[in-house]
């Protein structure tokens, strides 16, 4: 099948197109030179084209999403739609059902989005939900951060068996990369205790979250993996935290990327950007995380832009979300994998007129605007915890225009004027820096850049096209359009298919599950599973042989290879 | 003599055992019953006798049995056909009927206990 | 012969993963490691042979073919106002995907097992979430366990040895010597023969106890009468000592919470309890599931209708109000005209007045054996026994996700197939 969309104004900030008129040909789900007078085609008419969207860290699926659903049925109940020919019903705003989580990011003209955060033990239920899961590409991050097996292997700095550990916990999980929770905390929350800081030792394991962040990168950048270390600092969630994740970023320096891209991806920095000792004198040091990611090479960060409204908090940071619940009189729920890690789901309201909430929506913003360069920070709403995926329109507009931020300033607590730098920061970003933002920075972080974000020859024909026209249109003033134009995608086309056309869904195709296979050497492998085998005997509640994702939960897989042996040429 | 009992229902292990055969007699022994302490039963007659069970929601018939783990005027049904029988149907706008503290009178009876099959006639 | 090994339980809600079964000539010969419930099912006994169906509730049951009795099942679906297709738990979730995707198609109520179960325990998660864990956190960690209206050693007789009070793990292990065992319950049942303390309680008055106990916990000693629900001043202050000073305390609930007069504010207030004992120390609660795949079933619901149970699609998008939309109040209500029951048996554990009812419309039945509801059928359709002669998915009463394996051939077709030919034919039956 072949497609050509004529007369875009193309933003594919990759290979350098900014606006140009430029055709794109395609031909069976991927980019080509050119295609046959056959082609079907699209005239853009002038219209904005970017690489179809990609998501690096929101929450999609599995155990948390799920239960974020069931304890939140007045959640549920603020987003439905009933079925039509061709899509099935939609519920939830923050929480939405599977169908309504692809259509949705679809109807936005994203394409590819990543769950950020699996334990092994609970990875089939994620890759149930991925599987049903209409539309768009997906993987899931797995968590290692407080594993049993990785705190024994960095304890006895045995970065041979932590690799093979990874390899063997990707595998079992079919995940893409390594996702590190408050490292160490997780184990210290079996006994309703947390880590501190980055030093502080784990007891019983005799590791400190340093440690684990640290190994983890190493054995990362052997194993080549395509992602980096997707980190969610320690103490997290407490006002003064800037210093941890100042600390944590600093770690980098200790480790050399094996690939073009970070070390280190440091997540929903809106919520570990936090100033002040308590919340009576909170404030953002958004600034600061901005001026050391200005002054360093190895870091990418995203936003988790707060969005006012309802949304729901849910992390394998378990410790943090007790802490939520009592804070805010909400629900909590609580559930902590043996061996592996913690979680928390709580509701929550963000409020224009509490004073943390006015702040918190500043941090994301002033992160964006205060780093230089877009591919460090990306757009994200750490759905759902800033808010739902669907508000990535709102954050766009608000990065294009200063007068929609001034506007929005007016109406929240005073705060925001005293203790943050937003009201002051003037830069307005544009069609280029937003395509980064929102495409070639998560492809590129994700190490995907080959076939994702990007429009060049042999990228994956998904493409969206917006109801803008980039030289007719000032974005600082029109920020209204520019919010409704990306929320209703003109076209969104996925592997060369259309399947929205002016922001209804017109078909339903199954998306693929990306995974990272890495090879390690037999003989690492081997005897790192003689303590998987013995931790399986004495303290698993499932054994061995039923813990690993089986082929029938990936039905449309696409295997990334990696590993310490150089992958063959297949 | 008619005992005033509170009654509730659950799951035994003989109930569950034979929970996939319940056209067979091993079920109907294991659910067919009704649990009294020692000193309940002695009041009725001896385990064993055919009891009817009668509360605002119906009447079934089933077997006597000891069980000194029930407190004085606790009786208990194991879950299944004959128990139901009895249930408060009341879901109380929750969706969940009244399957235990049922005001319930028990008296010794001649009658048999009704096959599964007939007890589920009676509801055509 | 043929030894599979690591096999999955199909009975209750701890899905044990360690069975060993051993086959001849597609027969199961030995369960090894399995309990009484699981081995009882595991073995199998007769089945019914083929799909029947019969004129009306009182005549006798006639042999037909697959196609004759899906087609007659689709027939009377499609000309149902307000169907209901109840059950669910015995299967896997690829079954549970099929049924919700007919229920859409039909504008149908999906209801199941948890209904008459732990449906209540999801309306207390609703008020208060669930501070829980996975069954190996209780293994590796507890040294306090409390079994409240619960009672294992009958419905889930692996559960204490497996993960609870005998399990040994890293922080654990002594085993059942180093821990303390609670049972409250209002019969002195066999699993609290085994207990370190029992308090036996008065039935219906757990939310008192429960009450009780938090006001202690929260200082409010004062306020406590001196016996609540039967239960002296002085156990309950003990017992709120043990449970604060314990490191890791695993509450476990079954249906002398869920069914008893308060219903789901009992599981309601005891969250309450738990996550108020999470200010002294570590506390979790869960639920003592029954059926190995009713969390299955909460859990595939959950994520394609934003509900876990009692479903009402009659208005083309999901709707669901227990004590509206769960089957026995529509069934009680009158309001449903037809049904289907699958992989559940609604003749057996539905209270008389719902069951009358189910004997008053067209039922279609969908199970291996002949059960209660059969009694109440007009069109039977047998099929293979998910979890013994089908794979798929099941999640444990924790919430983790397992693949159950297939043990010995199927001889009947299964649920899926039978499910996705009542669909298609439907959606022929109106002009789809």
């Amino acid at each position: 099948m072949e497609l050509l969309i004529k007369n875009g104004s193309v933003y594919d900030p990759s290979n350098g197109i900014k606006g140009d008129k430029t055709d794109i040909s395609i031909k069976d789900g991927k980019i080509v030179e050119k295609v046959s007078s056959n082609a079907s085609v699209i005239d853009a008419g002038g219209r904005l084209v970017m690489p179809g969207g990609v998501d690096a860290h929101s929450h999609i699926a599995g155990a948390k999403v799920n239960m974020g659903r069931i304890m939140r049925p007045e959640d549920t109940r603020a987003g439905i739609k009933p079925r039509t020919k061709i899509t099935r019903p939609c519920t939830g705003y923050t929480v939405p059902n599977v169908y309504a989580m692809g259509y949705r990011y679809a109807q936005m003209g994203y394409t590819t989005v990543f769950e950020a955060a699996q334990a092994i033990m609970k990875a089939r239920h994620t890759h149930e939900e991925l599987e049903e899961i209409p539309i768009i590409d997906k993987g899931a991050l797995t968590l290692f951060g407080s594993n049993w097996p990785t705190m024994d292997f960095v304890r006895e700095k045995n970065m041979d068996k932590l690799a093979a550990y990874v390899a063997w916990g990707l595998l079992a999980s079919r995940g893409f990369g390594i996702k590190c929770v408050n490292p160490g905390g997780g184990e210290m929350w079996g006994f309703g205790k947390n880590v501190t800081g980055l030093d502080d030792v784990v007891p019983n394991f005799d590791v400190t979250p340093k440690d684990i962040i640290v190994s983890l990168m190493k054995v990362n950048e052997m194993l080549g993996l395509p992602h980096s270390v997707h980190l969610h600092c320690n103490n997290l969630g407490k006002p003064g935290n800037y210093k941890t994740t100042l600390a944590s970023m600093e770690l980098a320096k200790q480790v050399k990327p094996s690939k073009d891209r970070q070390v280190l991806h440091v997540t929903h920095v809106t919520f570990n950007c936090w100033g002040g000792t308590n919340w009576g004198d909170f404030e953002s040091k958004a600034d600061e995380i901005a001026n050391y990611l200005n002054n360093s090479e190895n870091i990418t960060t995203d936003m988790g832009q707060l969005i006012f409204g309802s949304a729901t908090t849910m992390t394998a940071d378990g410790p943090v979300q007790y802490a939520n619940a009592k804070l805010l009189h909400a629900k909590w729920a609580n559930g902590d994998v043996e061996l592996e890690d913690a979680s928390g789901v709580v509701p929550i309201f963000y409020a224009k007129q509490v004073s943390i909430h006015a702040i918190m929506w500043a941090m994301g913003l002033e992160l964006a605007l205060l780093t230089k360069d877009p591919y460090k920070v990306l757009l994200t709403t750490d759905h759902p915890n800033g808010g739902p995926f669907v508000n990535y329109p709102e954050v766009i507009a608000l990065l294009m225009s200063n007068k929609k931020r001034q506007e929005e300033i007016k109406t929240l607590h005073e705060a925001v004027h005293k203790r943050t730098k937003i009201p002051g920061i003037e830069r307005e970003l544009d069609f280029n820096d937003i395509a980064i933002m929102t495409r070639a920075g998560h492809a590129k972080v994700l190490g995907l850049l080959d076939t994702k974000g990007h429009l060049g020859v042999g990228a994956d024909a998904d493409i969206a096209i917006y109801d803008i026209k980039p030289d007719q249109i000032d974005p600082s003033v029109e920020h209204a359009k520019i919010k409704s134009a990306f929320q209703s995608a003109a076209y969104t086309i996925k592997g060369g298919e259309v399947v929205v056309k002016d922001g209804q869904i017109t078909a339903t195709p199954m998306g693929r599950t990306y995974w990272v296979d890495a090879s390690v050497p037999d003989e690492h492998t081997e005897i790192m599973m003689k303590d998987i085998r013995m931790k399986f005997k004495n303290y698993y509640s499932i054994n061995l042989a039923n813990y690993m994702v089986q082929d029938e939960y990936l039905t449309h897989p696409k295997v990334v290879r990696a590993g310490v042996i150089p992958a063959e040429v297949s | 003599m008619t005992l005033k009992v509170t009654l509730i229902t659950g799951r035994t292990i003989n109930q569950g055992a034979t929970i996939e055969n319940k056209t067979s007699s091993d079920y109907m022994e294991a659910t067919a019953c009704c649990e009294l302490n020692s000193k309940d039963v002695a009041l009725l007659g001896k385990p064993g006798a055919n009891v009817r069970v009668k509360t605002k929601h119906g009447e079934v018939v089933v077997k006597l049995k000891e069980n000194n783990g029930n407190p004085d005027g606790l009786a208990f049904i194991p879950m299944g056909p004959w128990a139901n029988a009895v249930v408060d149907p009341d879901t109380k706008g929750c969706g969940m009927p009244g399957f235990k503290g049922i005001p319930a009178e028990i008296e010794v009876t001649n009658d048999k206990i009704l096959l599964m099959k007939e007890l589920i006639a009676r509801y055509k | 012969m043929a030894v599979i090994t690591d096999a999955l339980c199909p009975f209750c809600g701890c899905v044990c993963d360690d069975l060993t079964i051993v086959t001849e000539n597609n027969k199961i010969t030995e369960v090894k490691h399995a309990c009484k419930l699981g081995a009882a099912k595991i073995m199998g006994h007769h089945r019914i042979k083929a799909p029947m169906m019969r004129k009306d509730k009182h005549s006798e049951f006639k042999e037909v073919s697959y196609e004759e009795a899906i087609n007659e099942a689709a027939r009377i679906l499609s000309n149902s106002k307000r169907p209901l297709l109840y059950g669910w738990a015995s299967a896997v979730c690829e079954v549970h995907k099929k049924g919700i995707l007919l229920a859409e198609e039909l504008g149908a109520i999906i209801d199941n097992t948890a209904t008459v179960c732990h449906a209540p325990s999801t309306l207390a998660v609703h008020e208060k979430g669930l501070p829980s864990a996975t069954l190996g956190q209780i293994k590796n960690r507890a040294d306090v366990i409390v079994f409240w209206g619960s009672n294992p050693v009958h419905a889930h007789p692996r559960h204490m040895g497996r993960y609870s009070v005998f399990a040994k793990g890293l922080f654990s292990e002594k085993g059942r010597k180093g821990r303390k065992v609670i049972v409250l319950d209002v019969r002195k049942t066999e699993t609290a023969n085994m207990a370190d303390e029992f308090v036996q309680l008065e039935q219906g008055s757990d939310y008192l106890v429960v009450s009780a106990l938090r006001a202690i916990l929260s200082g409010h000693a004062d306020v406590v009468p001196e016996s609540v629900g039967g239960v002296s001043k002085d156990a309950l202050l003990k017992l709120v000592d043990t449970l604060k000073t314990g490191k890791f305390v695993g509450i476990f609930f079954g249906m002398g919470l869920t069914q008893s007069k308060s219903r789901y504010k009992n599981i309601d207030n005891a969250i309450s309890l738990v996550t108020e004992l999470n200010a002294f120390t570590k506390c979790v609660i869960t639920p003592m599931r029954g059926h190995y795949n009713v969390t299955g079933f909460g859990n595939v619901c959950a994520w394609e209708t934003g509900f876990a149970t009692a479903v009402d699609f009659s208005r083309g998008a999901p709707y669901y109000n227990p004590g509206e939309t769960a089957a026995n109040d529509v069934l009680i209500r009158k309001e449903t005209d037809a049904a289907m029951i699958i992989a559940g048996d609604a003749g057996a554990h539905f209270p008389a007045d719902s069951v009358r009812h189910l004997a008053r419309i067209p039922i279609i039945q969908i199970d291996p054996y002949w059960n209660a509801t059969t009694e109440v059928a007009n069109v039977v359709i047998p099929v293979a026994i998910c979890g013994v002669e089908v794979e798929g998915t099941a999640y444990r009463m924790d919430g983790v996700s397992l693949r159950m394996r297939k043990m010995i051939e199927p001889t009947h077709p299964p649920d899926t197939e039978i499910l996705e030919k009542i669909t298609e034919r439907v959606k022929v039956l109106r002009g789809e």
